[in-house]
């Protein structure tokens, strides 16, 4: 690859240490940059100089880098997952950038998201309510007959539409009230709409919302950053459904217990 | 009741309180901008109508529910505003809006505009402090003379001024408010959003207009004030 190829870039990156320490915005020159590489790679060519440098290395979140497992959440130039719709950082490549670009790295901004160092978000909130409502029980035993439950076609596919929600959070860091509406919303709707989802229907609406507002996510006003910036697209119209079923059941259900306390998970 | 303590506990649930309390809000708004409209049939219309207002045996019934209403709709928005900042402590160094509209981000200061105004609004032509002089007239038939109290108040340019400015605050609130409360209770459909979206920025728009044309029309001399 010859020199005109590449890119030198400026990054102004959020690092802090802990959650404890204070963080702030650091420039870093990323010189000699393929625009064939993703935006993670990008990175990586960063932190082996800060490495060979002695330096600690910028801390970002990542892991399947095919843009379907949900860990890579990077807020780039004020979007999070940067520019490119329908896309995750690890899957946005550098060809979206110019030759002497500055770009802004930050971490996903909510209090439900404590940061745990640079770039890295503590997201087990998200957890926590999946954990209230975001499943259905099943009995264990032979598996069901195939097709044993008649599941109509166009519920079977907002549903399908629905679980393609990674829970990467991107909807919560673009919120401008920091929302989880639209997690929620998918990871709620993606079972209610189903025939196996209908038991546990009305609690699971009920819960969801609970333990959403009780970890401190914002509510929705209906700005919509966080279906734009959904990397699988998911539509607000979830939103609309959640809304219905939740009034819906906190209005007429017969009995909803209270909302159980949370349970970590293992770290 | 239980249930609905728990209900308006939540998000989702004081988020139904705009919405309803929006609605009616959107209703009165409609009706008084129509009662106000009389000001162009002349005189006689407009002081029979405000009389007719200030004996009605539930005047005082409907001032209750309106402030209640409108109490319901202040005191939620601020609780949820409070909530919503508190969401994210630490906000960006650098953020941009992808999908949001003006008018969406800063629902809450056009909300608090529109509150400042409807206090002037009621200084001016319900407690008369604003124009004093215009406020005691009384006409033939012994009625509060209403008429010429909005017809030479307007011929003020800045009254009107302000008027048209509120009204366009109002217009700027609903501009997301008349949209937003369709998806709060739930309804959103491809087959029907477009319809909803011009719907709701025709409805606020003939609000702006109707309304506008009032202190517009006096003050470019359309309106006489002796007219009967
Ligand atoms: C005649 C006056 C008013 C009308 C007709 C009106 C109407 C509406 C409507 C229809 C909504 C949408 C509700 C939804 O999204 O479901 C709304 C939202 C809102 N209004 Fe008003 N409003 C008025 C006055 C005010 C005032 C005085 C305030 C003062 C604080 C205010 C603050 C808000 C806020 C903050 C929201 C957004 C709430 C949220 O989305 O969480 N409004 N309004
Ligand atoms: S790293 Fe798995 S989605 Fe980006």
């Amino acid at each position: 690859m010859n020199d005109e190829e590449t890119m030198d870039l400026r990054l102004h990156v959020w690092r802090q240490k802990d959650s404890k320490s204070p963080g702030k915005m650091v420039t870093y020159r990323a010189n000699g940059i393929s625009p064939d590489m993703s935006f993670l790679e990008m990175l990586d060519v960063v932190n082996e100089e800060l490495v060979t440098a002695g330096k600690p290395p910028i801390a970002f979140d990542h892991d399947c880098r095919e843009g379907i497992c949900g860990m890579c959440s990077l807020v780039i130039n004020g979007v999070p997952h940067g520019p490119q719709q329908g896309t995750t950082a690890c899957q946005l490549h550098m060809r979206h950038f110019r030759h002497g670009d500055e770009i802004t790295i930050e971490p996903w901004r909510a209090r439900a998201f404590p940061v745990i160092r640079d770039l890295v978000v503590d997201r087990r909130s998200l957890d926590r309510v999946l954990q209230a409502g975001g499943y259905v029980s099943v009995n264990t035993g032979s598996a069901p007959d195939a097709n044993a439950i008649p599941v109509p076609q166009d519920n079977a596919e907002a549903a399908f539409d629905a679980a393609a929600c990674i829970g990467c959070g991107a909807c919560v860091a673009a919120c401008p009230n920091a929302s989880a509406s639209l997690f929620v919303a998918a990871k709620a709707q993606q079972l209610s709409l189903l025939p196996q989802g209908q038991p546990e229907r009305e609690k699971r609406a009920i819960h969801m919302v609970e333990a959403m507002d009780r970890e401190g996510f914002g509510g929705c006003t209906n700005h919509y950053e966080c279906e734009a910036v959904c990397p699988k697209g998911i539509p607000v119209r979830y939103i609309a459904d959640l809304n219905r079923d939740f009034l819906r059941s906190a209005l007429t259900s017969r009995e909803v217990k209270p909302l159980p306390p949370a349970v970590d998970a293992e770290e | 009741m239980n249930r609905l303590i728990r209900l308006f506990g939540t998000s989702i649930g004081r988020k139904l309180v705009m919405a309803v309390t929006g609605v009616l809000l959107i209703g009165f708004l409609i009706s008084h901008m129509l009662g106000n409209m009389t000001v162009f049939q002349g005189q006689e219309s407009m002081n029979y109508y405000a009389a007719w207002l200030k004996k009605h045996p539930f005047l005082w019934v409907a001032r209750a529910g309106l402030l209640t209403i409108f109490g319901l709709h202040v005191v939620t928005a601020i609780s949820l505003a409070i909530e919503n900042n508190a969401a994210r402590p630490e906000g960006y160094r650098k953020k941009s809006a992808v999908a949001a509209t003006l008018s969406s981000r800063y629902i809450v200061v056009s909300g608090l505009l529109v509150l400042a105004f409807l206090i002037y609004h009621l200084a001016h032509f319900t407690f008369g402090w604003v124009q004093p002089d215009l406020y005691h007239f009384v006409d033939e038939k012994a009625r509060h003379d209403v008429y010429r109290m909005v017809v030479l108040g307007f011929q003020n340019p800045i009254v009107t001024g302000s008027y048209v400015a509120a009204m366009l605050l109002l217009g700027f609130h609903l501009h997301h408010g008349a949209r937003s409360l369709v998806q709060t209770i739930g309804l959103n459909h491809e087959s029907y959003n477009t319809l909803i979206r011009i719907g709701s920025n025709t409805l606020v728009a003939a609000l702006v207009i109707g309304n506008c044309s009032i202190p517009l029309m006096i003050l470019a001399g359309f309106v006489d004030p002796a007219a009967k």
